[in-house]
């Protein structure tokens, strides 16, 4: 096994690699965090704090921190697809993520070809950020709120 | 009104501190050998409050997690196939459930379908190191199906737009 091209662009040593598979359960909730979870990684909390803020830096994390469930928050959540056309694509995405109930949004290969998640404070907000950005952009939003969620496990080992 | 009740039980018991527990931390926590406490002399209460309103918050699910969101193309999962399916209403559960389990599938669910257009009612994404891989997976979850699955196509993402998980507006 070539580590390299196990972990593609971003050349994580194995510490990192640790700090990334680690970091995806729980982040305890006591004084010292960081010191608890570089306890368990065999390395001390300085080096494990500089670590997650360079792999925030260069993007192989993208958050992190707690994740708030919309739904028992009171708040609506949904994924949605619209059909842009390639030359109205940049203008549309930019319009889509300046609404900050649009938690994520990816370009996918599809004539439905912009996929984005919204989560709202309440359920009945959702529709009139869906009517806004149908507004906006001037397509149609294809509304896809999930009816039911299979459990699986969450994880990215590297 | 049964609709309200649920919304009001869905709600969870959040009050303002929580909520600006929420405001706090939803872009992520501080980097600092303290994170909560730092974060409960920002919102004005005491470190212990605050890590007991953020461990009843894990407890209730209204913090599905706390940790770190990889970004899965940094780290070598450069498919990442959307697979959508669609089969019968009334075998949709029993196969959301057979294929949630698979351990290259990241999250399942069930949704509406909007025929003509649109005739799939299971999403499964599904990762791999390349689009190969993830098509090979794919096919394994078609073989498990068999003609159950009355059509199905794979969705892959091209490009990451915007990845901020969920914000509250700060009104």
């Amino acid at each position: 096994m070539n580590p390299r091209r196990e972990t593609g662009e971003a050349n994580l040593d194995a510490l990192d690699r640790h700090i990334v598979n680690r970091l995806q359960d729980g982040f305890p909730i006591c004084e010292r965090p960081f010191d608890a979870v570089a306890n368990e990684l065999g390395t001390d909390e300085a080096d494990l704090i500089a670590r997650v803020d360079a792999l925030l830096q260069r993007g192989v994390l993208s958050r992190f921190g707690p994740m708030y469930h919309a739904e028992r928050l009171g708040g609506g959540l949904t994924l949605a697809a619209m059909q842009v056309p390639a030359e109205d694509f940049d203008r549309v995405a930019e319009q889509v993520n300046g609404f900050p109930e649009v938690a994520h949004n990816y370009a996918r290969d599809h004539q439905l070809n912009m996929w984005f998640v919204l989560a709202t404070e309440t359920p009945q907000r959702l529709a009139a950020v869906v009517r806004a950005i149908e507004q906006a952009t001037g397509y149609p939003v294809f509304d896809m709120p999930k009816r039911e969620e299979f459990f699986v496990g969450l994880k990215f080992e590297v | 009104m049964s609709a309200v009740i649920e919304k009001e039980s869905s709600a969870a018991g959040i009050d303002a501190v929580d909520r600006r527990i929420i405001l706090a931390t939803q872009g992520g926590l501080p980097l600092v050998t303290a994170p909560y406490a730092q974060l409960a002399e920002q919102i004005g209460i005491s470190s212990e409050e605050l890590m007991s309103r953020m461990q009843r918050m894990l407890q209730d699910g209204v913090i599905r997690r706390i940790g770190a969101v990889p970004n899965h193309y940094k780290l070598g999962f450069r498919g990442n196939g959307m697979s959508v399916w669609d089969v019968s209403d009334d075998s949709v559960c029993e196969f959301g459930e057979r294929i949630g389990a698979l351990d290259f599938v990241s999250h399942c669910y069930h949704r509406p379908r909007h025929p003509p257009r649109w005739p799939y009612n299971l999403f499964a994404m599904v990762h791999g190191r390349d689009r190969d891989e993830v098509m090979h997976k794919v096919a394994h979850i078609a073989e498990m199906l068999g003609t159950a699955a009355r059509a199905h196509d794979v969705l892959f993402s091209t490009r990451i737009l915007k990845k901020t998980g969920m914000r509250l507006p700060s009104e």
